[in-house]
């Protein structure tokens, strides 16, 4: 009974969090595009080689990938088979089962992470990376506070640090506030091909949260157009019956 | 049909050739049906879709909290067409609602629910009332966060009933947090009980109707005018011109309902939110909690009223009441004529003021409670429920316009 009063508080106070969550630095743009199979291989390719070590795509499997992908079958498992020598095998990551302690939780799953938090968040958070000395691993993210996640680029990105901003709260009294981060050392890449490499691995992630999405938009197009035609007929049909209702 | 035919054979043995007449063919309806008549049908061809889509779906889903999950992206991915099939009823779900509250909007326009209408109505409120069950239910079965979450709180509202809300809570999930055991008697009532109640409901409905037959625009009773078969001089067979009529409606509806399907399925996280794409975790509350779009006026009504004497029964109360006094619409309406055409302004006036309260109510209800939304919730619930329990004044004050004798145009 409680716990039922506890739980409708709840609820009717979540917009609390919500509130709260009000003022976070906004989204950047990730223009990935789901239809550019460039960007959706090379995007794969980053993935199997830096992420899929300890996160999982535990819904895809490597064959349904290479043929939506338009990747031969014979180079999977050279290039992008890691974890795995079955190509009817959904993609595992090479975790073992106690590595919560490693990090303090298990690296999430990452089949559904583009549909639960949207592209756009998958490109901001891989360019969110900033030191901060109090963290486990020595970086924090500007859009996910207290990532639990080291920065596995860092050597292709370099280091950034925070930017802060000197916001009075309500009573005047200075407050720093997060509002960015900035470059501090370079890395191996330049920052283009940086933003390049982290689109194609958000793009190839929106692929692998709704692999069908693609075939989907260009069957949409057919479809509208053979309903436009019936809709047309059906019309012009009602008015040929109807001529003589007056 | 000549007896030696086959139609002959099952006519001899089942009305088929005169329920076709009596239904469909001879079925006499207002030649001046127009935009908002086409919303019936069209709730029809999404129950169909609802069925026929729930079953393929049923035939590769797992009921339990361990699979669930997992097997809605089995669907997803590795049936084939699972994806369409999913998209087709997840969307189904809230095109349902569509129709039916601009099918619901179409008796305010027009009176349909007036004398002798009352019953077609009252069998229409039911079937409201079980669409909303049917959808919550349908809504936890993909065990998402949202879903788990959701449940958690609708369920958790019955514990605000005096002396059992306890018990009650314990008894609807079937242990002592939303569990296996819910998610497997929602599955038992989302996929058995409630359609078939449903489908027996909406077979009323329509009996309803025939027998009575249809009101229209003009809100005036067309049998009294017939011809000499006895065939209403304003009435028009059924088939072919509704249905050729209705045709064309419902290929309006499915380029809509298509283009949602094909390019915007989540529909912006209004028709699949962000947050069910996470497996159901009790662990983790999402963010903010807020029902599915169909249901936020009605949870915003929740929001709106306070807790009083250390019980928060009262919003649960009046979150009820909003269904119910759907019900009682036929005997609170005393205005002499039927149709907005003929009503006086100040009708209008409190029908628009409805549809505002309505829609802004749904918009509080998505938004978390802080900022205008939770005084916009309370002025708006004030105005809902000022609508319907008014109405047996204003609408008997309100002044009319003469009503024709025979319906006007037609469409």
């Amino acid at each position: 009974m409680l716990k039922s009063w506890v739980l409708i508080t709840l609820a009717l106070c979540s917009g609390g969090y919500a509130a709260a969550e009000e003022g976070e630095i906004p989204l950047l743009q990730s223009g990935a595009d789901i239809h550019n199979t460039d960007s959706l291989q090379r995007g794969a390719r980053n993935f199997m080689n830096y992420c899929s070590g300890c996160h999982s795509l535990k819904y895809v499997r490597y064959n349904r990938l290479a043929a939506d992908l338009n990747i031969p079958e014979a180079e999977l498992a050279p290039n992008l088979m890691f974890t795995s020598d079955k190509v009817v095998d959904t993609i595992n990551s090479a975790m073992p089962k106690d590595s919560e302690s490693w990090f303090g939780k298990q690296p999430p799953d990452l089949s559904l992470m583009a549909r639960a938090r949207g592209v756009d968040y998958l490109y901001s958070f891989l360019k969110g990376f900033y030191v901060d000395k109090t963290r486990p691993w020595g970086v924090n993210n500007l859009y996910l506070p207290s990532a639990a996640m080291p920065h596995v680029l860092q050597s292709l990105q370099g280091r950034q640090k925070p930017v802060f901003k000197n916001e009075p709260d309500d009573r005047g009294s200075a407050r720093m506030v997060l509002v960015g981060v900035e470059a501090m050392t370079p890395g191996a890449m330049k920052p283009e091909e940086y933003d390049q490499f982290v689109r194609d691995i958000a793009n190839f992630l929106d692929y692998a949260g709704e692999p069908i999405k693609a075939k989907r938009e260009s069957m949409g197009v057919f479809i509208t157009l053979f309903l436009l035609v019936f809709f047309v007929f059906a019309y012009l049909l009602k008015k040929e019956y109807w001529k003589d209702i007056h | 049909m000549a007896a030696g035919s086959f139609i002959g054979w099952i006519d001899q043995r089942f009305p088929l050739t005169k329920m076709w007449r009596e239904q469909v063919s001879e079925y006499y309806a207002p030649k001046n049906f127009n935009f908002w008549y086409y919303f019936g049908v069209i709730s029809l061809v999404v129950l169909v879709n609802q069925l026929v889509t729930g079953i393929f779906l049923t035939m590769n889903y797992k009921p339990s909290a361990a699979e669930a999950f997992s097997s809605i992206e089995y669907i997803m991915r590795d049936v084939d067409g699972g994806w369409l099939i999913r998209y087709m009823h997840s969307t189904g779900a809230s095109a349902f609602f569509i129709v039916i509250y601009l099918h619901m909007f179409r008796a305010l326009l027009y009176g349909s629910h007036r004398k002798p209408r009352e019953l077609i109505w009252i069998f229409g409120c039911l079937i409201f009332l079980l669409l909303m069950a049917e959808a919550f239910m349908g809504y936890v079965l993909p065990w998402g966060n949202m879903s788990y979450w959701g449940a958690q709180v609708i369920v958790s509202l019955f514990s605000s009933v005096p002396y059992v809300g306890g018990t009650l809570v314990d008894w609807i999930r079937g242990d002592y947090y939303i569990a296996d055991a819910t998610l497997n008697r929602f599955f038992a009532l989302h996929v058995a009980a409630l359609p078939l109640a449903l489908i027996f409901l909406v077979i009323a409905h329509l009996m309803a109707l025939h027998e009575v037959g249809s009101n229209n625009p003009d809100g005036i009773e067309i049998k009294k005018h017939k011809d000499a078969q006895g065939h209403p001089l304003d009435g028009i067979p059924f088939h072919p011109y509704y249905t050729v009529k209705d045709t064309v409606g419902i290929a309006g509806f499915l380029l809509l309902f298509c283009g949602v399907i094909f390019f915007a399925p989540t529909f912006g996280g209004l028709f699949l939110e962000s947050p069910n794409f996470e497996p159901a975790n009790p662990l983790q509350t999402p963010p903010h909690i807020a029902p599915v779009w169909y249901f936020t006026p009605f949870y915003a009504m929740l929001r709106a009223v306070p807790s009083f004497a250390g019980t928060q029964i009262w919003g649960v109360l009046v979150m009820g009441a909003a269904v119910l006094v759907l019900f009682f619409l036929p005997w609170l309406d005393r205005s002499p004529v039927r149709s907005i055409r003929y009503r006086g302004p100040i009708y209008k006036v409190m029908l628009a003021i409805f549809v505002f309260s309505f829609i802004a109510l749904g918009f509080c209800g998505m938004k978390p409670p802080s900022g205008i939304y939770p005084t916009l919730a309370k002025i708006c619930t004030v105005l809902y429920f000022a609508f319907f329990l008014l109405m047996p004044w204003y609408t008997k004050f309100d002044s009319v316009k003469p009503v024709p004798e025979r319906v006007t145009g037609h469409a």
